[in-house]
């Protein structure tokens, strides 16, 4: 394994240290290894907090910012956080009106948020969760822990994001989460696994000419094992399984996602083939994200996430946004 | 049993977590994320530097260990193990000395705490198939007036054996249900560091007779 790091045990925390070094918008306390904007919670504004495990940055901390999230919990490298942190972070975010906390369907980060939802309402303070879930690769939910959240987490965090910062009530904010959360669905493509720096080791084995059909964030196996094809062949495959759960036509949110080692040469050509298969089943992709926004480490592949638009959602994603790892109109 | 008995059953505990530490997170990386061993081995660190003067009694011990682990592991098992540890403490309240038939009653507790936050019943491939039979077994043998020895046997080798049985399971919760099929042949991690945590409180009771 070759990382830059210093110790497996250090690599949160020292790169949450060069995150408060590198981003002045961001306050962050490194002991309970919270992030959140700096200048303390807006009074009256519904707060976002998300949170999970770290190696998939820039999310949660880089979408910390105006019309995106007011805080992020980030937990050890694929270890949900834990209660303590994320009760910090609700009551540094609370402005009076309430805190969204956006969950990611796994396991570990729903249990955590659950607890720290219960503390939170112990001390006067009102949260709803959002749980997402939008990975298809995940096909038989009754006997799973359920479908996986992934990119619709990024599509949630600025449109709810949004919403809240134009003063909308709890309510509001999240029912806008739960109808972005329906509205999109996701599929992952790995060609390489990743290596957590405290195993030192790849989670998982693919061999040269392999691909790991709907592989999770974590390196989670996906639907199966297959033969590298060329890259129009795996875009219509992640396609067609996202298209066998959800009509897609109409206006298209589109985001092709780095894992965090595929260069952006081919995520571009990916996302032309993502477009080129869209358009053909006619459909329009009104907006777009192309780059790495939500990885695992250093895994090569892809994922599409496909969110179906409504005129107010579009007005939504299109609000100022100034984060560090997504920033427009302001 | 008193809190000297349970307060060496958590140091044991911590130290069989910490050399098995590679084990269980390898057994992680086959069906899970890669890091059980390594979070446990943090959460019983923490629980070590925890543990103070104020730990007087075996429920003490324990709600402290699972309040712990609740606040410092993370993922799945910081919640569940600490559900265990904290609903075991709690049954056995301020008693100073514990027989088997409290342990007993912790033991079902913790096991009703675990199944209550994570839903996961026996056959599911997680942390229930090794703690129910032992609970099970271990109830069984103290009804039938085993002596502490055998009774702390029958518990850990039942959660012994329900870990190795994991291995032909399908795993139903947790993050390894995203394999489906391919979860099986592999032991479950949370399983297997529930039989070591349980062989722990044996050794440790046999040790100090």
């Amino acid at each position: 394994m070759k990382k830059l790091i210093n110790s497996p045990e250090t690599v949160v925390t020292e790169a949450l240290e060069g995150i408060a070094a590198a981003h002045p918008s961001l306050s962050v306390d490194i002991e309970n290894k919270v992030i959140v904007r700096t200048g303390g919670p807006t009074p009256g504004k519904v707060g976002l907090v998300s949170g999970g495990g770290s190696g998939h940055e820039p999310l949660h901390g880089g979408f910390v910012g105006y019309g995106m999230l007011d805080a992020a919990c980030p937990g050890e490298v694929f270890t949900s956080p834990v209660p303590d942190q994320m009760l910090a972070a609700t009551k540094a975010v609370d402005g009076g009106a309430g805190v969204l906390h956006v969950v990611k369907n796994y396991t570990g980060d729903v249990l955590n948020f659950q607890m720290a939802a219960e503390m939170a309402g112990d001390e006067g303070i009102e949260v709803v969760p959002v749980v997402i879930n939008d990975d298809v690769a995940v096909e038989d939910s009754l006997y799973t822990a359920g479908r996986r959240g992934t990119g619709a987490t990024v599509f949630v965090e600025k449109i709810a994001g949004a919403l809240a910062e134009e003063g909308a009530d709890l309510a509001a904010v999240a029912a806008v989460a739960r109808e972005v959360n329906e509205r999109s669905r996701s599929f992952g493509v790995a060609l390489s696994s990743c290596v957590v720096p405290a195993a030192g080791k790849p989670t998982f084995e693919l061999g040269e000419a392999e691909v790991e059909l709907g592989i999770g964030i974590h390196g989670e196996p996906g639907r199966t094992r297959a033969a590298l094809t060329p890259a129009s062949e795996l875009a219509a495959f992640a396609l067609d399984a996202i298209r066998a759960d959800l009509p897609v036509d109409g206006d298209l949110l589109v985001m092709v996602n780095g894992m965090g080692g595929t260069p952006l040469i081919e995520l571009y050509l990916m996302f032309n083939e993502v477009r080129k298969y869209l358009e053909a089943h006619g459909a329009h992709v009104a907006r777009n994200l192309v780059g790495n926004y939500i990885t695992s480490l250093e895994m090569q592949g892809f994922s599409v996430t496909v969110g179906r638009l409504s005129e107010e959602l579009t007005r939504l994603w299109d609000a100022p946004v100034d984060t560090p790892a997504l920033r427009w109109g302001r | 049993m008193d809190a000297e008995v349970f307060w060496a059953w958590i140091v044991s505990a911590a130290e069989v977590i910490e050399a098995n530490r590679d084990h269980l997170t390898q057994l992680d990386a086959a069906i899970g994320d890669a890091d059980h061993g390594t979070n446990l081995s943090r959460g019983f660190t923490a629980v070590l530097g925890a543990l103070d003067s104020a730990s007087k009694t075996p429920g003490a011990i324990l709600t402290l260990t699972g309040n712990t682990l609740i606040s410092k592991v993370g993922g799945a098992s910081g919640p569940l193990y600490g559900m265990a540890f904290r609903r075991a403490g709690k049954a056995l309240g301020n008693a100073a000395d514990v027989d088997l038939s409290d342990l007993s009653a912790a033991l079902e507790a913790a096991l009703a705490g675990v199944q209550q936050l994570g839903a996961a019943r026996e056959g599911d491939k997680t942390m229930v198939d090794a703690l129910a039979p032992a609970t099970r077994t271990f109830s069984k043998a103290i009804t039938e007036g085993a002596s502490q020895d055998d009774a702390l046997s029958s518990l850990a080798e039942a959660a012994s054996a329900g870990a190795t049985a994991t291995i032909s399971m399908q795993a139903l919760k947790g993050r390894a249900s995203y394999l489906g099929p391919r979860s099986v042949g592999h032991e479950d991690p949370g399983a297997a560091s529930t039989a070591l945590i349980l062989a722990a409180l044996r050794d440790v009771a046999r040790g100090r007779r």
